[in-house]
């Protein structure tokens, strides 16, 4: 037990700390800010989907956004005609991880180059933004759901206790779902990381030729980690739209996929706590901005991305493990013998 | 009769208007050691990689153990042992060399043995001061054996080695040529290599490449000995 507590020390504060999150926000915070913060969550969700599928499947996605728009207009369509959100939840998770399984099918199978997935993923997201701006009218719906083209889809309703429709969230109810799915998803994905499929996925990262000519199917692994990302986002998107009860086309929006690759750069790729913080410094950095009305936030976003692109290319939480942590302990052990690091090993 | 480990017949490769190899019929025994020789462009690499699926051919065939392989996929083929160690070396250099061993491993192993499997390639491969470092942070020399076992630990039925040697020391030379000895004692081998003098230590049968086709074949005096593989290669290399 010590052991797995050492070696798992930061995971273990994690989920302290998120646990402790999950009982005390709803407690001390007012039902605006509350309601905020769930917004953050869900975005932090989201980043942990691209976190998966580019920062360790190293396919880079340009249009993100896709997936969680799928979730959230699949949510509101299926929710609208069928009342109960049980049933509509999971559509908005299946729907964008069948997309994502369908185009992963042809892009990887294909072996199209990385260049051209991200090209690929942001042409479809275009495609899904304009089709579905271009839907206003009584003429365009899904059974009783109206698309409502560029102003979107209000009076969606909230998520309900399963099979008891009458029985809806509220904001407490609806953070603590949010905050619990956010630990699940993030300790899923750590535990996915470290089975078989998981070191390979990362191996495919590194070197896609060298899993190949050790036995194992690389388009198979992108394909699965990408439909699990599609999901993922397909969840973030189904909260989404429930927490605001609306959704309108900007979820599928260039914006919408640039922001998450913005949260994953200031966090770190290739961790995965870095874009959780990522999405919340960012996302409440731009409320606080917006609510300031003195500088644009998007020009004080692109100056964030600029420095964090020059001076701490792999992000926050990187730069703290690597260079910050090993300065501290050096400050508190002066005396300890050098790093042995690899090269000087010999000497 | 037992059929040979690995067979080509009539293998063709295009690119495009270049006729990189022009119907090369080879055969490979069981235990065997086989050294392929050629100067620059003569199809050597093409030819690797048509027998590990990286690129199929125009036209012909591969057979191995007398089955034909010419439509699988690279890790279809690899599934069935035959492991590769490309020039520069292909490892995961974002991951410990302790990882990279146990993704190899853990393609056919389960559990403790994936773990043992490793340890074992560590020991055998004098890798253990840098089992825990970056890869990528490694020497040339110390990433080569790495790779090396990365093919390895897959257990493989076939090994092909492309220039294993490239970019060593003298003393790192000479552990390599005594390793694949070793290693020729489990596994049959093909080596492409340019170092005559490497080839010399390693070699029995050498098969020399020239302008896409086989030249000879033949054991090491007699290839050394030969007019037409000096005139296309050696030649010019005791020239140099």
């Amino acid at each position: 037990m010590t052991r797995f507590l050492r070696e798992n020390a930061a995971l273990v504060a994690v989920a302290i700390a998120g646990i402790a999150l999950l009982i005390g926000l709803p407690l001390v915070l007012d039902l605006y800010t509350l309601l905020q913060v769930t917004l953050y969550v869900i975005y932090a969700i989201l980043a942990l989907s691209l976190a998966f599928i580019w920062g360790y499947g190293g396919i880079l996605c340009f249009g993100h956004s896709v997936f969680f728009g799928l979730g959230a207009y699949g949510y509101a369509v299926s929710v609208i005609n069928m009342g109960d959100s049980t049933l509509p939840f999971l559509i908005a998770i299946a729907l964008p991880a069948v997309l994502a399984a369908a185009l992963g099918y042809f892009m990887f199978y294909a072996r199209i180059s990385d260049v051209y997935v991200g090209v690929i993923t942001l042409t479809v997201t275009l495609i899904f933004y304009n089709v579905v701006n271009s839907t206003a009218g009584p003429q365009y719906h899904i059974g009783e759901a109206l698309l409502g083209g560029f102003n979107g889809m209000p009076n969606v309703p909230s998520l309900n206790i399963p099979f008891q429709p009458d029985n809806t969230l509220e904001p407490a109810g609806m953070f603590v779902l949010c905050m619990a799915l956010l630990l699940i998803v993030y300790f899923g994905l750590h535990i996915l990381l470290r089975t078989r499929f998981g070191r390979v996925l990362v191996a495919v990262r590194e070197n896609e030729q060298r899993v190949e000519f050790l036995g194992y199917d690389s388009r198979l692994h992108k394909l699965i980690a990408f439909s699990i990302g599609g999901a993922i986002a397909g969840l973030a998107g189904c909260l989404f739209t429930a927490w605001g009860n609306f959704v309108s086309p900007t979820a599928f929006s260039v914006v919408q996929s640039a922001q998450i690759i913005i949260w994953l750069m200031v966090g770190g790729a290739g961790t995965l706590l870095g874009p959780v913080i990522g999405a919340v410094a960012i996302s409440w950095l731009t409320v606080q901005i917006g609510t300031q009305q003195t500088v644009n936030a998007n020009v004080v976003l692109g100056g964030i991305l600029l420095v964090f692109v020059l001076l701490v290319p792999k992000g926050v939480a990187p730069m703290v493990t690597e260079r910050l942590v090993p300065w501290f302990v050096s400050l508190r052990r002066p005396a300890a013998s050098p790093r042995n690091v690899a090269g000087e090993s010999k000497a | 009769m037992t059929p040979p480990l690995i067979e080509t017949r009539g293998l063709v490769k295009h690119f495009g208007g270049v006729q990189a190899i022009r119907g090369v019929d080879f055969a490979l025994a069981e235990g065997e050691l086989r050294c392929l020789i050629g100067p620059n462009g003569a199809g050597k690499s093409t030819f690797f990689k048509l027998l590990t699926g990286q690129i199929k051919p125009t036209s012909g065939s591969v057979l191995f153990r007398g089955t034909d392989i010419t439509a699988l996929q690279a890790h279809e083929i690899a599934r069935l042992g035959i492991g590769i160690k490309t020039q520069v070396p292909s490892v995961f250099n974002g991951l410990s060399v302790r990882d990279n061993l146990w993704i190899a491993a853990a393609r056919h192993k389960e559990g403790k043995a994936i773990t043992q499997a490793v340890e074992a390639q560590i020991e055998r491969l004098m890798l253990g001061r840098v089992a825990n470092s970056l890869t990528g942070q490694l020497a040339h020399g110390q990433r080569q054996r790495v790779e090396l076992g990365l093919v390895l630990c897959g257990e493989p039925n076939l090994i092909l080695l492309d220039e294993p040697a490239a970019g060593m020391t003298e003393e790192e030379r000479g552990q390599t040529a005594e390793l694949i000895r070793e290693i020729n004692r489990e596994h049959p081998l093909i080596v492409v290599e340019h170092d005559m003098s490497f080839i010399r230590t390693i070699a029995r049968r050498i098969t020399v490449f020239n302008q896409g086709t086989i030249l000879m074949e033949g054991d090491v005096d007699e290839v050394f000995s030969s007019e037409a593989v000096r005139d296309v290669y050696l030649g010019k290399k005791v020239a140099a």
